[in-house]
């Protein structure tokens, strides 16, 4: 019985930044801008670096997109009411949320997080693997983009999880972040191909 | 485990699809495959929750949080209204960010060249969040109409881009605010991307007197509607039984 109807989307266009990242646009204005590091000294969890570009239809990297994360605690807890997992410690530290513009040159974004647990899933579902979701706008996007990044060093997980098993098994692998060791500590790599061969999944959530 | 915070199913014919043409960015940006449908879990019922306490006392002055000894210049305005869902009632307490060119159409912005220039009092964005019942207000000055590579004689016209949250990472939205009688708006290659006249109507602000300030400053209201939540008041029975 809606009796409204929802807004309708718009780009974001190239500026983007201007609003929610004003850094990256050349000015500073507000005392806590909302940034790409999600972790603080006393959050829980291992450290880990998320980066990757945002790649177009030509293989081109998107370097006016912005992309924002969305994620459980260590524990597999999100940082919500609506999250009533109580058997999951609660991390007053972290927050969950980030947003990262991709560099102008380069095209990566960068997150600076913590590696989430696994999440309960919906009734009568196995949980679901550890994953970070994925929000994306930028000139061109009509209507903002969503996606998941799965770890591809948690395989039995994955092979369970409810979400991932809804996908064509051709195309799973564009969900799943390939993790390399490098001396500053893990970091998971994860390019988001908008179209065109290997097009990364999207939802309609 | 039940999820009692489940949102109403997207009625994408309200919205832009991924490929217009007519909006030349699109074409390759635009993915091919059609979205895949998802169960809400609790990913997508969650969402970030802000403090009132992390913004500051003029986030949502644009005249003055970025006045460096001067105000703006261009037509001072109010834009208020009420954030809302599908059902009508208000969204308490959520993030609302918005961004603009200045009176000329310049954004303070490293890669806008446009040659109007820069207004040294102006940043162009703002931020608060709404109060109990979803309202909120923000003061600025009119944005300016702007060319922009599209073809070559594509004008914007004025708009405030506008990003909400919601209460759950489902009702996450970027929009544009276009204003009233505003002649450029029908030619505009991107909300031309909307197909639905009447949904493009939908962001066009009005121009409001009751909440005009005498001597000092127009108003337009522009309310906003987010998705909707599932009606669960039988299964809230049941379990309440
Ligand atoms: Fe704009």
């Amino acid at each position: 019985m809606s009796s409204f109807r929802e807004t309708p989307s718009q780009t974001a266009g190239p500026y983007v930044h201007i609003g929610l990242i004003p850094r990256q646009a050349g000015f500073a204005i507000y005392e806590r801008e909302l940034g790409n590091v999600l972790v603080s000294p006393t959050t829980r969890g291992e450290r880990i670096r998320i980066e990757g570009r945002v790649l177009d239809g030509i293989g081109a990297p998107a370097r006016d997109a912005l992309v924002e994360l969305w994620q459980a605690n260590a524990d597999g807890r999100y940082a919500h009411p609506a999250d009533k997992q109580e058997s999951k410690a609660q991390d007053l530290q972290f927050r969950g949320f980030g947003r990262a513009g991709t560099h102008f040159e380069t095209g990566l974004f960068v997150f600076e997080t913590i590696k989430p647990g696994p999440v309960a899933g919906r009734a009568g579902q196995p949980p679901m693997a550890p994953h970070v979701n994925l929000w994306l706008v930028a000139r061109g996007i009509n209507l903002g983009l969503a996606t998941r990044m799965y770890f591809a060093d948690e395989e039995a997980a994955n092979a369970r999880d409810p979400v991932l098993a809804l996908v064509e098994p051709m195309r799973r692998p564009t969900l799943i972040a390939r993790r390399e060791d490098r001396a500053e500590g893990p970091a998971y790599v994860f390019d988001i191909r908008l179209q065109g061969e290997a097009e990364t999944v999207f939802f309609d959530v | 485990m039940a999820l009692d915070d489940e949102f109403l199913q997207r009625d994408l014919s309200q919205h832009p699809p991924a490929l217009t043409p007519g909006y030349r960015s699109s074409v390759l940006r635009a993915p091919r495959a059609p979205l895949l449908s998802l169960d809400a879990t609790l990913s997508e019922v969650t969402g970030p929750v802000f403090r009132a306490d992390e913004l500051g006392p003029l986030d949502h002055d644009l005249i003055r949080n970025y006045a460096h000894g001067g105000e703006p210049i261009g037509e001072r305005i109010i834009v208020h209204g009420r954030v809302m869902d599908e059902n009508g009632r208000g969204v308490p307490h959520t993030l609302l960010e918005v961004w603009q060119a200045n009176a000329g159409g310049r954004y303070r912005h490293v890669n806008d060249r446009y040659l109007a220039p820069v207004d040294p009092n102006f940043g162009g964005c703002g931020r608060c969040l709404t109060d109990e019942t979803g309202a909120y207000v923000f003061r600025t000055v009119k944005p300016g109409a702007y060319p922009f590579r599209n073809q070559i004689n594509s004008w914007r016209p004025a708009h405030i881009h506008f990003s909400l949250f919601g209460s759950g990472l489902a009702q996450r939205l970027i929009t544009q605010m276009y204003f009233e009688g505003d002649p450029l708006i029908r030619n505009d290659a991107i909300a031309g991307t909307i197909p639905d006249a009447s949904a493009v109507d939908r962001l066009v602000a009005r121009l409001d007197m009751n909440a005009a300030v005498p001597l000092d400053c127009l108003a337009y209201r522009f309310d906003i509607v987010l998705r909707g939540r599932r009606q669960t008041l039988f299964e809230n029975k049941l379990q309440g039984a």
